[in-house]
């Protein structure tokens, strides 16, 4: 779920119709010349009565997701097969409820500073809020907590969700993300000079920042039958990094990212060549794409195409990680391999085969990167069984 | 079951100066003090960082640093877990109150000083360090959470992991709708198999909610424990502290506690 519609099928047809759902930014009271990907609906709908304290941007964003694609059913279905006990809980979130907390501020008492309304910060501006109420909205009792390394987080938890399915802690996990519109992202991005005033443009001589988008995706992790269903999607590998460089600039040889993706390599057993298709992070800054593109044309020269979707989603942040881990599933289920919308000439200084067109294709693996402020990085490596 | 061997521990909260100093009163040889934790400015940062950084992220690299040192391990090539409640709290006042403002004027480094995992990048400049690095949040159990990610990495990647848990009070008006007791920092780093420096090891696995948390017998580390959610790590630094075979249990999310056996190393 996000601004390019609800359920995969909206997205896909977005994606194939290289619709981009980014537009001025008209939220709440934003005055800042940049474009956004907002969700319109978030406005109109309140979540599920029984989890009323919950009730925010982001978990009304969460909720909308879990209630796409027959989701929340499929976990239903899951939950009786291995109990509610048995299947964890691992949210991505950069900002949770944090919207709840900058308009208290504005409601204070001027003599005493406190808040004037009820201010829920368990249920809205805490970072677990999200896993909190996603693990209540579904019944689920499994381990559970959220990532929160900005823009990798929800890459991420598909390694924490691995990782306690492997050691026996979980046999099933719902994994996923949701960052939703906020002041402190709008401005502070454009504080640092990384947002565009135009729909974000990833690979192009003039891109010039990012477009700051909203969603939520979820998936539910069980570990692979003896052999795979036809058609199955699979989680081949992860693999995570840091920079140690700065906290809010790539390293400019990209040495932290080519760390990531070489590592989700060498957890799937596969070497570059193995790859049909990359989702790169791909956010449009000067600096993301240069150094991102270097990383990858050192391990995958420039036979494997890649694309951005940020063009068509905007950042989504802390669910930048699961979003463009779906786009890849409905890359390997459908067999397109999604062109960059917005994208118009390409920088003649980046090397990769990268996808301004849709492209038909049958790509069997394929592989997302998602990096973050704090040079926080996770690659996902992601298959469909024969 | 889980099991983990841990190889060193950093710490500081009130009345407690770290590890070694405070293991006695760990294990209730000496009495406990309250006294404010003393935060010592960073000196691991390149300088340019070192005057950006506050208290949650100098707290978290000081306690990194001693259970480094006491590990004797190179921190450039441990993964990490950093593990929060509430992360910079200041920074999110901060925020907020320019938020609404009618400029709405937001420092850069507020702005990348306010993200969840902030401690975690500073650390891997300061360290250099570019394994595996991740942040967590799990409200009042983010340490139990913690823990679990942490030791799973280590069994399952078969890797040394450094656990490092911090939160400190905020400021009003968040202060009255999220009550946190005293600053507390705590770091462990963990391996899957014994080495010279192991010096006890963990087995970790759920039960239900109906046994009950360990609690601490000393009225003001007990105090300690409840008001900070990383200090409810406090039983299983009082276990390693006492360094013999014991039970403790800690909790974690609504159905489930986390029951931790600690045994000394052979």
């Amino acid at each position: 779920m996000n601004s390019l519609g609800r359920g995969r099928a909206a997205v896909l047809r977005a994606l194939r119709e290289k619709r981009s759902g980014l537009a001025p930014c008209d939220f709440e009271t934003v005055t800042l010349d940049t474009c956004i990907g907002r969700v319109a609906e978030l406005d109109e709908i309140r979540v599920r009565p029984d989890l009323g304290a919950y009730d925010c941007r982001n978990n009304r964003l969460a909720q909308s997701g879990l209630e796409s694609d027959g989701f929340s059913e499929a976990v239903a279905a899951a939950r009786e097969k291995y109990g509610a006990e048995r299947i964890g809980v691992f949210m991505g979130t950069s900002t949770s409820g944090i919207l709840e907390t900058e308009l208290a501020y504005r409601r204070r008492d001027p003599r005493t500073g406190a808040f004037l309304a009820v201010f829920r910060y368990a249920e809205t501006q805490n970072t677990y809020s999200l896993a909190d109420f996603v693990r209540r909205y579904l019944g689920l009792k499994g381990a559970s907590f959220v990532v929160s390394s900005a823009c990798s987080s929800s890459a991420k938890v598909f390694g924490s969700a691995a990782r306690m399915m492997a050691s026996g802690l979980c046999d099933a996990a719902v994994v996923g993300g949701v960052d939703s519109l906020c002041l402190t992202t709008l401005y502070g991005f454009h504080s640092l000079g990384l947002t565009s005033p135009v729909p974000c443009r990833p690979y192009d001589a003039d891109r010039d920042g990012i477009s700051i988008g909203e969603g939520a995706g979820f998936a539910l992790l069980e570990k692979p039958a003896p052999r795979p269903g036809a058609g199955a999607i699979l989680l081949l590998g992860v693999g995570e990094s840091a920079d140690a460089y700065h906290m809010s600039t790539p390293h400019p040889e990209g040495l932290g990212a080519k760390l990531a993706m070489q590592r989700a390599l060498a957890c799937a057993g596969l070497t570059p060549a193995g790859i049909d298709y990359i989702n790169l992070h791909g956010t449009a800054t000067r600096s993301n794409d240069a150094s991102e593109d270097r990383a990858v044309h050192e391990l995958f020269g420039a036979q494997t195409p890649c694309s951005s979707t940020k063009g068509a989603t905007g950042h989504l942040l802390g669910a930048a990680g699961i979003t463009e881990a779906v786009v890849c599933m409905l890359a390997l289920q459908d067999g397109m391999l999604p062109g960059s919308a917005n994208t118009r000439n390409i920088d003649p200084g980046l090397k990769c085969d990268y996808l301004v067109e849709n492209r038909k294709a049958g790509p069997s693996r394929v592989l997302s990167n998602s990096f973050g402020f704090g040079g926080s990085n996770c690659s996902l490596v992601l298959g469909v069984a024969g | 079951m889980m099991r983990v061997h841990v190889e060193g521990l950093g710490l500081l909260g009130p009345g407690l100066g770290g590890w070694t100093a405070s293991r006695p009163v760990l294990a209730g040889l000496e009495a406990y003090r309250n006294g404010a934790t003393v935060v010592a400015a960073n000196d691991m940062l390149p300088p340019a960082e070192r005057r950006r950084t506050g208290v949650p992220v100098n707290l978290a690299l000081a306690v990194g640093r001693e259970a480094f040192i006491n590990a004797g391990r190179d921190a450039g090539a441990t993964a990490t877990v950093f593990t929060t409640s509430c992360g910079d709290g200041e920074t999110l006042h901060h925020l907020c109150e320019t938020l609404a403002s009618p400029e709405r004027d937001v420092s850069p480094t507020r702005f990348h000083n306010s993200v969840h995992n902030a401690a975690a990048g500073y650390w891997s400049i300061a360290t250099r360090s570019r394994e595996p690095s991740t942040s967590l949040c799990c409200y009042d159990a983010s340490f139990a959470a913690g823990l679990l990610e942490a030791a799973s990495q280590a069994v399952v990647d078969g890797k040394s992991v450094a656990l490092i848990a911090y939160d400190q009070p905020y400021v009003e008006p968040i202060r009255s709708a999220r009550p946190i007791s005293g600053i507390f920092g705590v770091a462990l780093i963990m391996t899957p198999d014994a080495t010279r420096s192991s010096f006890s090891v963990l087995e970790l696995e759920f039960v239900a909610r109906s046994e009950e948390a360990t609690r601490m017998p000393d009225p003001g580390l007990e105090a300690a424990r409840a008001g900070n959610p990383a200090a409810r790590s406090l039983p299983l630094l009082a276990a390693l502290a006492r360094g013999g075979s014991e039970k403790l249990i800690l909790e974690y999310i609504p159905e489930t506690h986390l029951r931790i056996a600690v045994s000394p190393c052979r």
